[in-house]
């Protein structure tokens, strides 16, 4: 994967395990929210070499949409805003592939991210929300998705400190619910709460493993790396 | 409670409610004599009720009706009246004329759906003065369905005067069946401390022509004012948007808001203009013309829509 020339993503080699909870860390600019792209199959983000497998079948040629009806959704760091559409539509088109969702678990999925139902459920999913408001309504729509594979990127920018425990909560609560989980993040706390990590930097994966050993690894070597533009030896 | 029910012709009226709901009326709400409503079929009123507080008067005329609508000074009529004009047939004029005047201190919501679902051939001109008096406050939503031929021209005019401390709402909204040709010309001139909010939603497919001059004088001090056009056309749909808000006073506050959503061989054209005149007075705009948001369509494609339906979603909810 590349981008004016540059080569943003090289020789990954990633395995996210079935209920696997699989945290990406990483500098700025290492190429996380690249990799979250080309996995979903965004349009520019599109791969150029090797093969991405989901459920031993090769996904590498499909469309976002035929993706998504496998089972793999993303969550962006800024979810997009959309004029008109109330949030209880919006949490209902990613259950269509599920037959469908009552009203009472579109409240359930509102209630999980701490959002009062009564008070947004015919909000529109547009400006007048906070980042924060739109942020929990994009991790509510993961819910009500109930996807085999959630790429969360970022799944806590935008929202408080305080609702970190929230955040991990919910998490957890996916994988319980029988979904895998790939997140992207700089929490320390997220990390920990994984059951692997994986370390990124200059578009390659640098290591995986423990997210304890990955993020002590990420604060003692990459954070004090000056240049950040080779990735630090390997100890 | 004053009813006043005229000319009541069964199968015209049969007609015209069926279209009525056709254009997401709720034809009910004309039969019940509780709340106001004005029914015209061509040049015909098939319906009229009245009101405490509501002044109506109507004449029919060649090709249409003359309608006198007055809101007593100081009544808020509770709950909305509703309107309806059409043209059943497929080909035929109508012009409506409307004298509107909401009194000192009234206030009232009007409703109106025009129907024309058979047109192939068919004319229908409004012109329309309204003047929304001191402290009034007249909110208006306006909603046409033309049927699939989109032989139709439309062709509303209207002057609206709001006096001081006024409240001026319209909703104008063509999303479903075909427009035809619009020619859609709204002017206003907003006196002190008086608010102004013009929205206009509209979705033309095929070969449909629409053409939108909003026009809002702010005269008065501290008078405020919102332009927000919303336009989704496709195929080969042509637009024209001239979105203009003059500031002539003081603390006069202005904006205007032009978003369109082009797909196929559409071509628009927006331009929002801004005056003024007075060094405290602001007026800003903004103006969008383009294809369906990337990241907007992605987001739902990842929550398993096809393309289409996903560009279906937001075009719907933009128009909503």
């Amino acid at each position: 994967m590349s981008r004016d020339g540059k080569k943003i993503l090289r020789g990954v080699n990633l395995e996210v395990g079935d209920r696997e909870i699989h945290s990406i860390i990483g500098a700025n600019g290492a190429g996380k929210s690249t990799l979250a792209y080309t996995l979903m199959g965004l349009q520019g983000y599109e791969h150029e070499e090797g093969s991405l497998t989901f459920d031993e079948e090769d996904i590498t040629k499909l469309s976002i949409s035929e993706r998504a009806k496998k089972g793999i959704t993303l969550a962006w760091q800024e979810p997009a805003r959309f004029e008109g559409l109330k949030v209880r539509d919006y949490l209902a088109i990613g259950a269509k592939g599920n037959g469908g969702i009552t009203e009472e678990e579109l409240r359930e999925a509102l209630r999980k991210v701490d959002l009062k139902p009564d008070k947004y459920l015919n909000r529109e999913v547009g400006e007048a929300l906070s980042g924060g408001e739109r942020k929990r309504i994009e991790l509510a729509s993961i819910i009500t998705m109930k996807p085999k594979l959630a790429i969360l990127d970022e799944p806590d920018s935008g929202i408080d400190v305080v609702s970190l425990k929230e955040i991990i909560n919910f998490i957890q609560t996916l994988k319980e619910n029988g979904s895998s989980l790939l997140v992207i993040t700089h929490r320390e706390e997220i990390a920990a709460a994984s059951d692997k990590a994986s370390l990124m930097c200059e578009g390659a994966i640098l290591r995986s493993g423990d997210p304890i050993e990955i993020s002590e690894f990420f604060k003692n070597r990459c954070i004090p790396c000056d240049s950040r533009v080779s990735p630090p030896k390997a100890v | 409670m004053n009813q006043i029910t005229l000319n009541t012709l069964s199968t015209e009226m049969a007609e015209i409610s069926a279209a009525y709901t056709a254009a997401g009326g709720d034809a009910a709400v004309l039969r019940k004599h509780e709340l106001a409503s004005l029914v015209v079929s061509g040049n015909k009123v098939l319906n009229a009720n009245g009101t405490e507080g509501i002044v109506l008067e109507k004449h029919e005329t060649e090709y249409g009706v003359d309608i006198k609508m007055t809101i007593k000074k100081g009544y808020k009529i509770p709950l909305p009246v509703h309107l309806c004009f059409g043209l059943v047939p497929k080909d035929g004029l109508q012009e409506i004329k409307m004298d509107f005047v909401a009194e000192e201190d009234s206030a009232v919501e009007l409703i109106a759906h025009c129907t024309f679902p058979n047109a192939v051939n068919v004319v229908h001109k409004m012109d329309a003065q309204m003047l929304i008096g001191k402290n009034a406050s007249l909110k208006y939503t306006e909603t046409h369905f033309h049927g699939p031929h989109g032989g139709i021209q439309v062709i509303p005019k209207a002057h609206i005067k709001i006096e001081e401390g006024g409240r001026y709402y319209t909703n104008f909204s063509f999303v479903s069946g075909r427009v035809g040709y619009l020619e859609f010309d709204y002017s206003v001139d907003a006196g002190k401390d008086s608010i102004c909010e013009m929205v206009t939603k509209v979705y033309g497919k095929k070969n449909d022509k629409i053409k939108i001059l909003e026009k809002i004088s702010l005269n008065g001090e501290n008078a405020r004012s919102v332009i927000k056009s919303r336009l989704a056309i496709t195929d080969d749909a042509e637009s024209e948007f001239r979105g203009i808000t003059e500031g002539h006073a003081p603390r006069a506050r202005g904006h205007v808001d032009c978003m369109e959503v082009i797909q196929g061989n559409a071509k628009a054209e927006a331009i929002p203009i801004v005056r003024v005149d007075n060094p405290l007075a602001k007026v800003t705009h903004e103006a969008a013309i383009g294809c369906v948001d990337k990241k907007e369509v992605e987001t739902l494609m990842a929550r398993g829509l096809e393309e289409d339906d996903a560009i279906d979603v937001i075009v719907k909810g933009m128009l909503a």
